[in-house]
């Protein structure tokens, strides 16, 4: 189908019209009139977001989230490419397993999924999964978590680093020692000392995060580091890439905008893992983020059933949704406060991660012929998350209430318009090339 | 205190001597003949027991009876709650029962405060220990007995001395007695080995020993806390026996004492390890007096919260 966006500011402020067709952004300019007309009445219009960390729950956890339903999520957050964690049941550590979701994805089409495959054979930490396997499946995974766990074992890792470079692949480590944060509930320090919950030290994140760049330097593979929390780990990155160690690393919106200070209520909406710190690291996470040692922002959607946070804190499972308030809440902490514009913005939700994925299709400048994957947002607006209207299957939102700036307006996966004016418009053609 | 008593921080210093004053109030009747008050009559009183503790679940019944309340006792074990039932689906049953005050234990630090704050329930909660968090009325209960052995302590604890001992990590004990203590205007010293110190301490208004001998010079309580074996196999110390030599109350700790000063532990005691049998049963100890104090001090707190009132001496009804 042939859609002309009228009216659209670009990120240098030029307000120009859009032509798309067949995928592509066909021309730019002014006076464009051909197929049906959107108009962005001056409002942004940038490259969709990609996420490479989002948790699905499909195979196996329908009942807190689907690929169709998270698909949703991401479109209505202005995502054009989400990564589907391995941490399934089945665990994703087979070329059939990321087959299925690749599948899913394609079948609910707002949103491209691309999935991760696990590192070790049911995230157990002992044996590799045939990583070369669903590297060469249809899903061509490029990415490999073990996320939720760590890969703790050092000879492992490093197999794991070594191994995929025949097909260029990454690994994308949840840096969490073990043996440090054995039964930990929260990040350790005077919140946790007053509540009497146990300790997740920072030092258990950068322990990993300092041994796994130093592994990455020895067999010079490329290192991703999920959910980076720590300012220590911060300076970890920062020492990494002066050396030229080929290590990129993500920070999630909460931890860009929640301390541990909210965990003093036990209200497990705010239990995640890792958890979130002091207003010291929110600040060197947000100054890690604007100066480019934190290459990308990474959901680390959670969702999780109102029966697994609807009860006492210990019990509660570890996470929170994020795909449909990402936007804003970086918006929040990084352009309210000037670290960052909005080029810089882009640059770290869409242009950054899509390419240390390899997602050729994604975070492409808005120019003639790039693939149509875009959004428009309307940065003057603000809005009040209610965990009511988001369309995750879960609603274990930490941002309940809060009013927050931007508001994702439309979103184009691959030439097809799949969300109008805040709202999911059902795909046609059932999925995208 | 509002409507519950969750943490010593939902008491003012004031609010906290007042609990105190009411106890010793019902002292007076409980030394009587007539040793039932008809406050509660026809209230229910909740013993929510998710882990397993007859003193302290006894001291609050026979409190809540002798306040002539109904009280009805309900432990995890062999109930629906050992059968997956969740702290949710529990406290709407106590709420369809009609309870008035739920009292509650649990392995669970922040059950209480989730308990009160979910909605789940509209009944006054009382924690009675919540994991490594906090117990309150352990906290009021020993500083109503420190307060009955100096005399001078009326409406605070100014320039009173008092070191807690042992595994401060993990007590819910030192944490409420830390704030009550401080909030009264006692000085406290923390005395452990580090591995048993939270990395927190730090905001704590107390100062931080690893050496008890000198910690307890001239100090006027002493409190040791209960030291659990499994401790030791996690590493936090090396053996019982090292643990006893540098931080176990022995006699030639004991006779360091001022005659003044005394002994106090929150029970259950582990003799010969955090305590020796000769300062547990010296006349410095008052760990008796802990006991039999603990229902006079949760009679005043249940009177205050579903009585409302300060107890003024006057028997109505």
């Amino acid at each position: 189908m042939e859609y002309t966006i009228k009216n659209a500011r670009m990120l240098d402020g030029a307000i120009v019209d859009v032509e798309i067709s067949n995928g592509v952004i066909k021309n730019i300019g002014n006076g464009l009139n051909s197929g049906e007309m959107l108009d962005a009445q001056k409002h942004l219009l940038i490259p969709g977001l990609v996420d490479l960390h989002t948790h699905l729950r499909e195979p196996g956890r329908e009942d807190s989230e689907t690929v169709a339903t998270g698909s949703a999520a991401a479109a209505k957050g202005g995502f054009t490419a989400i990564s589907a964690m391995a941490n399934t049941f089945p665990v994703a550590d087979t070329a059939g397993v990321v087959e299925q979701v690749f599948r899913l994805g394609r079948e609910a089409g707002l949103c491209d999924v691309f999935p991760i495959g696990a590192v070790t054979q049911g995230l157990e930490g002992k044996k590799l999964a045939e990583l070369g396997a669903m590297a060469n499946s249809k899903a061509q995974v490029r990415i490999f978590s073990d996320d939720g766990k760590c890969v703790s074992d050092p000879l492992l890792m490093r197999r794991a680093l070594e191994y995929v470079k025949t097909f260029n692949g990454i690994i994308a480590q949840h840096a969490q020692e073990p043996a440090l944060t054995v039964g930990s509930q929260m990040n350790e320090g005077i919140v946790s000392s007053r509540l009497g919950l146990a300790g997740w030290p920072a030092v258990a994140e950068e322990a990993i995060i300092a041994r796994d760049i130093l592994l990455a330097e020895h067999v010079g593979s490329r290192l991703h580091i999920c959910h980076l929390t720590t300012a220590g780990g911060v300076d970890l990155v920062r020492f990494a890439k002066a050396r030229g160690i080929q290590v990129t690393a993500e920070v999630t919106p909460h931890h860009l905008l929640l301390t541990d200070e909210l965990v003093s209520n036990y209200d497990p909406v705010f239990k995640v893992n890792p958890p979130l710190r002091t207003e010291v690291d929110v600040n060197a996470l947000r100054k890690g983020l604007a100066d480019g040692t934190i290459d990308i922002v990474g959901t680390d959607h959670a969702p999780h059933p109102t029966e697994d946070k609807d009860c006492e804190w210990q019990s509660a499972a570890f996470g929170m949704v994020g795909l449909e308030t990402a936007l804003s809440v970086v918006a929040k902490a990084m352009i309210e406060t000037k670290l960052l514009d909005w080029n810089g913005l882009v640059n770290r939700m869409s242009i950054a991660p899509a390419k240390i994925a390899g997602y050729t299709n994604h975070g492409q400048n808005v120019a003639k012929g790039s693939a149509a994957n875009l959004t428009i947002v309307d940065t003057t607006a603000n809005w009040i998350v209610d965990r009511n209207t988001l369309a995750s299957k879960s609603k274990n939102t930490p941002f309940q209430g809060m009013t927050l700036p931007t508001q994702v307006l439309h979103t184009f996966l691959n030439g097809e318009l799949v969300l109008r004016n805040s709202k999911i418009v059902k795909s046609t053609n059932g999925g995208s090339n | 205190m509002d409507r519950h008593l969750l943490s010593i921080n939902d008491l003012s210093a004031s609010e906290a001597i007042q609990i105190l004053n009411t106890a010793s109030e019902l002292s007076k009747i409980s030394d009587g003949p007539m040793k039932k008050l008809p406050t509660l009559r026809g209230r229910t009183v909740v013993n929510l027991f998710f882990e397993d503790s007859t003193r302290t679940r006894i001291s609050f019944e026979s409190a809540a009876k002798r306040l002539s309340a109904d009280v009805i006792n309900f432990s995890a074990k062999g109930s629906s709650v050992s059968k997956g039932e969740s702290l949710k689906d529990t406290a709407q049953t106590l709420q369809a029962m009609g309870a008035d005050a739920v009292v509650i234990r649990h392995g669970a630090s922040g059950a209480a405060q989730r308990l009160a704050d979910s909605g789940w329930i509209s009944a006054s909660v009382i924690n009675a220990g919540d994991g490594t968090h906090e117990h309150p009325t352990q906290a009021l209960l020993d500083a109503y007995t420190i307060r009955s052995r100096f005399p001078d302590l009326r409406s605070n604890f100014n320039g009173l001395k008092v070191a807690i001992v042992g595994d401060i990590l993990h007590s819910r004990v030192a944490r409420s007695n830390v704030l009550l203590l401080t909030k009264l205007g006692a000085k406290v010293t923390i005395v452990a080995p580090p591995t048993l110190i939270p990395v927190g301490i730090t905001d704590w208004d107390v100062d931080v020993s690893y050496d008890f001998d000198s910690a307890i010079k001239n100090v006027d309580v002493v409190m040791m806390l209960r030291v659990q074996s499994e401790r030791m196999a996690d590493s936090f110390f090396p053996s019982e026996r090292e643990y006893s030599r540098g931080y176990g109350l022995d006699i030639a700790r004991l006779n360091s004492l001022k005659d003044s000063t005394i002994v106090m532990h929150p029970g259950p005691m582990n003799r010969g390890l955090e305590i020796s049998a000769e300062s547990a049963d010296s006349h410095k100890s008052v760990v008796l007096a802990q006991v039999s104090n603990g229902v006079l001090v949760r009679m005043a707190v249940l009177y205050q919260l579903l009585g409302g009132a300060a107890f003024s001496g006057e028997v109505s009804a």
